[in-house]
């Protein structure tokens, strides 16, 4: 019944030419096994074959996918909503955006299983403003699938409705945040909402709501076809699957890669991305998993593997798979304070540790890295960070703050030598 | 002096006029005011690149939403651009993967190019120079965005030649 599964699932096509057309989607397969196997299905059987890959959510928590759409209620008074999130804005992380732009038919597909999956008649993917290119290549992808009859009233002729539709961001890293993204798509200012409740049982316009990650809904056509079983035989205990990482910085070939959960970091790096600029002694850190993960020594680099547990055991986290590799030519401070201020442009100002906060810790990182650190500082910017975390209603005052706490654990010596001297150790 | 405000009474076109009729189909009825960022987008497309004070007066009349609430939106989001920007917004990442690729360097190649730092436009309201956050194509560092268009590995010597190349 399954003819050799494929061993990229996510970038299976996106070298093909015009991957992005819906004939060549199809010729690959695409709207066939996957999605017809789920509308043969009950959505309970669908929800099963999802939580058996072990699939976790791709944009950065690491939430199994499979239980996030059994906690949507089957019957429900209100309108339930499928949104995919595309807003891709963790510094360091480029992987979605070849999703949109070079197989959107995939996550279209993905879309519609879930969508089926939780009841959902209405869907959005909600891209990042600044992705324009990317949101028509989408929009052209869903005309296409109108056309043919995978959207709509009537999706596949199985008397099922289904509406998707763009939303365009317009440029604010917090609507990544799931709830600052619903406040954006109905159309305001987005800021965070305090949970709970949950979307899953009050998200958008108040109605059960599923927000995935793109690379998430693009692995769910895959997993229906050949099955949950199959998914999670790949990869690494509790890190099922595969995962794209953008390689970055200071190697000899950056670029999007897809391969199995639990590769070590060291491989990745080296077989991937063409090794470290000036070879892996060159080698100062890796910021493992987007701007908000805590940066890891060589040493620690040495051994981890890429997977949840392996990451967050050596004091980091996966996050959206964004490898960030930065050489023995870098300040510490200077990439710090470069991480703050961003940090502090995004923070949207509805909570005061964080709104706060993020101006303390680029204004006393910026200063120790001009050379004008005082004694007590690092042991401020430790309070603050203290004084951040947990401490606000979404996840981007601890994304602000476990930088600055994980770039000190790591290289505390640099923070003094700045403090102590006026300058870098470095340059 | 460029001129001025084309637009005294912004009013949309027929075809944007037909362009909301789309966006508003993509929203449950009862709930047309989620039309309001992709409207403010359309917009500052038809009415010279940005928002001024009389745009966002008119978005908020066709919306029947007020003007407060259209400017918390406007004023929220960074790609509405509440001053005139250049014919040409360029607007350099210099986020950590950039950064890491010597973003620097193109910042300061096309702050010497243009005659303009950061946040200016040029006296002929040809450019307007914006550093930026991350744009998400960090394999692709250092990269930057013309108006919709993204320009990735660049060097400063490339820079320089898309510049000369812009019609």
């Amino acid at each position: 019944m399954n003819p050799s599964p494929p061993t990229q699932i996510v970038y299976r096509n996106i070298n093909k030419p015009d991957s992005h057309t819906l004939s060549v989607y199809q010729e690959g397969g695409g709207y066939k096994g996957g999605v017809l196997k789920a509308l043969a299905k009950t959505p309970e059987e669908v929800i099963e074959e999802v939580k058996k890959s072990g699939i976790r959510g791709r944009g950065g928590a690491g939430f199994p996918a499979g239980i996030k759409w059994s906690f949507i209620p089957r019957v429900s008074p209100r309108p339930k909503f499928l949104v995919c999130n595309a807003d891709e804005g963790e510094p360091g992380t480029c992987k979605d955006r070849d999703i949109l732009r070079f197989d959107p038919h995939r996550l279209i597909e993905g879309m519609i299983i879930a969508a089926f999956a939780v009841g959902a008649e209405r869907g959005y993917i909600y891209i990042r403003g600044e992705f324009y290119r990317e949101s028509q290549r989408v929009e052209q992808a869903i005309r296409d699938a109108y056309a043919k009859g995978f959207l709509g009233e009537n999706i596949f002729g199985k008397g099922i409705r289904f509406d998707l539709a763009v939303h365009l961001g317009a440029g604010a890293y917090v609507c990544g945040e799931e709830t600052a993204l619903l406040e954006s798509l109905e159309g305001k200012k987005g800021q965070p909402r305090v949970k709970p409740p949950f979307p899953a049982n009050v998200g958008l316009w108040g109605g059960p709501t599923v927000i995935n990650n793109v690379e998430t809904l693009a692995s769910i056509p895959d997993i229906l076809e050949y099955g949950g079983a199959w998914y999670a035989k790949l990869g690494v205990e509790k890190s099922t699957g595969t995962k794209i990482f953008s390689i970055s910085g200071h190697v000899n070939r950056p670029g999007n890669h897809e391969v199995e959960m639990g590769i070590p970091l060291k491989t990745l790096i080296e077989q991937y991305a063409g090794g470290v600029r000036g070879g892996w002694d060159n080698l100062k850190g890796v910021i493992p998993g987007g701007s908000s993960s805590p940066i890891l020594t060589r040493a620690a680099c040495e051994t981890v593997t890429m997977d949840y547990d392996s990451i967050a055991k050596a004091g980091s986290m996966l996050g959206s798979g964004a490898v960030i590799v930065i050489d023995k030519s870098v300040c510490v401070v200077r990439a710090l304070a470069r991480i703050s201020r961003f940090y502090r442009h995004e923070s949207c100002g509805q909570c005061t540790p964080c709104r706060e906060g993020t101006g303390w810790l680029s204004q006393i990182i910026t200063r120790i890295e001009a050379g004008g650190g005082k004694p007590g500082d690092i042991e401020l910017l430790e309070e603050l960070c203290g004084n951040i975390s947990g401490k606000t209603i979404c996840a981007l005052g601890d994304a602000a703050a476990m930088p600055v706490a994980g770039a000190i654990r790591a290289f505390r010596e640099e923070f003094v030598y700045h403090v102590e001297h006026g300058r870098c150790m470095v340059e | 002096m460029e001129q001025e405000t084309q637009h005294p009474s912004p009013r949309f076109s027929p075809e944007a006029l037909e362009k909301t009729e789309e966006i508003f189909r993509r929203y449950p009825p009862e709930h047309r005011e989620a039309a309001l960022m992709p409207i403010l987008h359309l917009a500052q497309r038809e009415f010279g690149g940005w928002l001024a004070p009389e745009t966002i007066e008119y978005v908020a009349e066709f919306m029947n939403l007020a003007p407060i609430r259209v400017y918390e939106v406007a004023s929220f989001y960074t790609m509405y651009n509440l001053k005139k920007v250049g014919r040409y917004h360029i607007q350099v990442c210099t986020n950590i993967s950039c950064w890491l690729c010597d973003s620097n360097a193109i910042v300061e190649t096309l702050k010497c190019k243009l005659g303009i730092g950061l946040g200016e436009t040029s006296g002929d309201g040809r450019y307007t120079l914006a550093e930026v956050e991350c744009l998400g194509a960090c394999v692709n560092a250092p990269m930057l965005q013309i108006n919709d268009d993204y320009f990735e590995n660049l060097t400063p010597e490339q820079v320089v030649g898309m510049i000369d190349q812009l019609p």
